[in-house]
């Protein structure tokens, strides 16, 4: 076993998966010669070839179409989208094909390829680098939504969504790529879709988060023991399936509950979280169950981006709010 | 398609020796200006730039055969046509350093703020253009992109519009080779990028970038057709930058060091020295009093950004919405309650 941070994870993930399976191909801008921008890809193409790790023109649509037709022929690809941010120009192939490929082929045909797009904000990158839009694609039938926050979940998460038949799209937090390391197993391992993790246990109230703001609300649960208050941390991992029977389950337990993510809180997935719950679990409900998100603003310049998203302070305050109903 | 690059830099008598100078100042400037900049991020002073180092002579050329009103729709490596154009240098300083007011053109300055997804900016150009043609005014508007970005499908609908609309726009390419890390030769299978012009039936251009005044006459020949109702353009300035994409990126993992070297010898700035040594009117008293007066103004600028006031807390809001709607306003309140109204977290 080998102590890696979260991006060297997921080099190994593609590393692994490459070896082991002829048709896995990674396609992306500056994928290749450089490793990609945040060097995701580093050494794959001298090991792979330039037929498997393939610097393509600077054309999302371009991208996400061919892999369409390469996945449908029978390969594996992994495009790479630099940012999330820039995935705007292929949200047509993404939702108008490779959503529905399996559909519209009434099963005859299948799209399996695992988008990767590195999302979220906090490193000072230059303007829309650090949007956070997973709603839009938790909102479209036919995708499978990632979204690892640690280096063990995120190997084992991508090489799941590698055998996976449906397309994945694998939003991977920037924020933490270099954060911290941890013990990853090497060869072959599966985190399973659709799984969500109790990171801590607690009694009061249950905290939902993913990918960057996971360790964010960590500190918050810190800051709230402080006030008495046991919160569980619940890392949802997987968006799209959520893990209905792993959130309800927390709820009943505390009988409160916290959304938190990045991205804008109107129609953000949290609302979706909020109504899986009274669905499942209101009778076990002692306040009304509370979101911290984004302010409702596109994402700023960076001077501003710290006060944008959701610090320890704002979450504590959110918990404090369902805690003092 | 026209094809300008292989002939001798371009004939010096069009402009006047003292607009020859005032260009020489203004890409020493230019040049300053970035190696500041560059300077500013390593010390954690500004955030990730994009230095443009290589590309004076195109940027500058192209601002100097523009009139004042006429619009740019620029990415984020045009600083030195912005600059010449009137967009005051510690705003670029404050963009950089990730501040909103870094956007924000002085009025009579017209410069759309900087597109960052790559290509995006070209169909506004084209928009832009339209506006001024059912206006009737003698207005050209230019859309910057590199050559990376003619692979993105908004650049195919851009420059289509503009052809079947014959707008008076000009698209301005600095094909430095690169798309980060990706040669032309994998961003395309023609052999310039002039040439894709014809397929929109839109006239392409082909010029040395790094010949100020080669540049200058193809932008104002382009711009002049323009403006009598001639149609657009497809500028391609065949260019290099010196240093790496980003101060985030190292472009010594993609290129050859030989290959900098050699461009390094074909500087635009050097060439433009060498013609004013020739006619006479450069000595070695003139070029340090250029760097000198080129060093007050950047560092003036960079004094500006950086006594800047603490970013206003409200300008998260302030301008998302024309009417902010209720939930936004409380939303602000909660920000203020918790952050308050300014001074950094
Ligand atoms: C839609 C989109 N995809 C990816 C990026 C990331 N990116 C920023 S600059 C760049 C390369 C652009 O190359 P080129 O168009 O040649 O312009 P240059 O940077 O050389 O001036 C890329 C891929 C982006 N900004 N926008």
């Amino acid at each position: 076993m080998a102590r890696l941070n979260l991006i060297q994870a997921i080099t190994d993930g593609l590393r692994v998966a490459m070896r082991e399976d002829e048709r896995v191909l990674v396609l992306g801008e500056d994928v290749g010669v450089n490793g990609g921008v945040f060097r995701a890809t580093e050494g794959l193409q001298a090991e792979f070839g330039s037929e498997r790790v393939v610097d393509t023109p600077l054309a999302e649509a371009g991208i996400i179409g061919a892999s369409v037709g390469l996945a449908v022929q029978g390969m594996r690809p992994v495009p790479e989208l630099q940012f999330a941010g820039f995935i705007y120009p292929a949200v047509e192939q993404i939702v108008c094909h490779v959503s529905r490929v399996r559909m519209r082929s009434q099963g005859r045909f299948s799209c399996p390829m695992v988008i990767r797009a590195p999302y979220g904000g906090g490193i000072r990158a230059p303007e829309l680098h650090g949007d956070s839009p997973e709603a839009f694609f938790v909102h479209q039938p036919g995708l499978q939504v990632v979204c690892p926050s640690s280096p063990y979940d995120a190997k084992g998460l991508l090489l799941a969504a590698l055998e996976a038949d449906d397309p994945v799209i694998f939003f991977e937090p920037m924020r933490i790529y270099r954060a911290f390391k941890e013990e990853v197993p090497d060869g072959h391992y599966t985190v399973p879709i659709g799984q969500a993790k109790v990171v801590r246990a607690g009694t009061h109230l249950s905290l939902f988060a993913w990918g960057t703001m996971l360790r964010v609300s960590l500190e918050a649960a810190e800051l709230a023991k402080q006030q008495g208050w046991e919160v569980e941390v619940v890392d949802l991992r997987t968006l799209s399936p959520l893990d209905r029977d792993t959130i309800l389950a927390s709820v009943e337990k505390t009988g409160r509950a916290l959304v938190v993510h990045e991205a804008p809180k109107t129609a953000g997935l949290g609302a979706e979280i909020v109504a899986l719950i009274n669905e499942g679990a209101l009778l076990s409900l002692e306040a009304p169950v509370g979101r911290v998100g984004g302010y409702d603003v596109p994402q700023p310049l960076f001077a501003l981006e710290d006060l944008h998203a959701p610090d320890a302070l704002r979450i504590m305050h959110g918990i404090a709010n369902v805690m003092n109903f | 398609m026209m094809n300008r690059i292989d002939q001798e830099q371009a004939d010096a008598n069009t402009v006047s020796t003292d607009q020859l100078i005032d260009m020489y100042r203004w890409m020493i400037t230019v040049r300053h200006f970035d190696r500041r900049a560059v300077h500013l991020q390593r010390s954690g002073r500004i955030g990730t730039y994009a230095p443009l180092e290589g590309q004076e002579a195109a940027q500058v050329g192209c601002g100097f055969a523009l009139e004042k009103r006429d619009w740019l729709f620029p990415t984020y490596r045009e600083h030195g046509v912005s600059m010449v154009h009137g967009l005051p240098m510690a705003t670029i300083f404050l963009y950089w350093n990730g501040r909103p007011e870094g956007c924000i053109s002085p009025r009579g300055v017209n410069i759309f703020p900087i597109a960052v997804p790559i290509a995006t900016q070209l169909p506004h150009a084209v928009g832009a253009a339209w506006a001024s043609k059912l206006r009737g005014e003698d207005t050209v508007t230019v859309g910057f992109l590199g050559d990376g970005a003619t692979s993105e499908g908004d650049f195919h609908e851009a420059m289509n519009f503009a052809g079947v609309f014959k707008l008076p726009v000009l698209f301005f390419c600095q094909n430095n080779g690169y798309a980060i890390s990706v040669p032309l030769a994998k961003q395309t299978a023609t052999e310039t990028i002039a040439e894709k012009a014809a397929a929109y039936g839109v006239e392409g251009i082909r010029v040395d970038g790094n010949d100020v005044l080669a540049v200058y006459e193809a932008v104002k020949w382009a711009a002049d057709k323009a403006r009598s109702g001639g149609g657009p353009t497809l500028i391609e300035a065949v260019t290099y930058r010196f240093g790496s994409h980003t101060t985030a990126d190292d472009h010594t993992r993609y290129r050859a060091s030989d290959e900098v070297e050699a461009w390094r010898e074909k500087d635009g700035i050097e060439r433009l020295r060498r013609t004013l040594v020739e006619r006479g009117v450069w000595s070695d008293e003139l070029e340090s009093d250029a760097w000198e007066r080129a060093d007050r103004t950047v560092q003036r600028a960079i004094d500006e950004m950086l006594s800047a006031p603490p970013v206003d807390h409200n300008r998260l809001f302030d301008y998302a919405y024309a009417k902010l709607p209720q939930q936004l306003q409380d939303q602000r309140e909660e920000m203020r309650t918790l952050y308050g109204d300014g001074g950094g977290k």
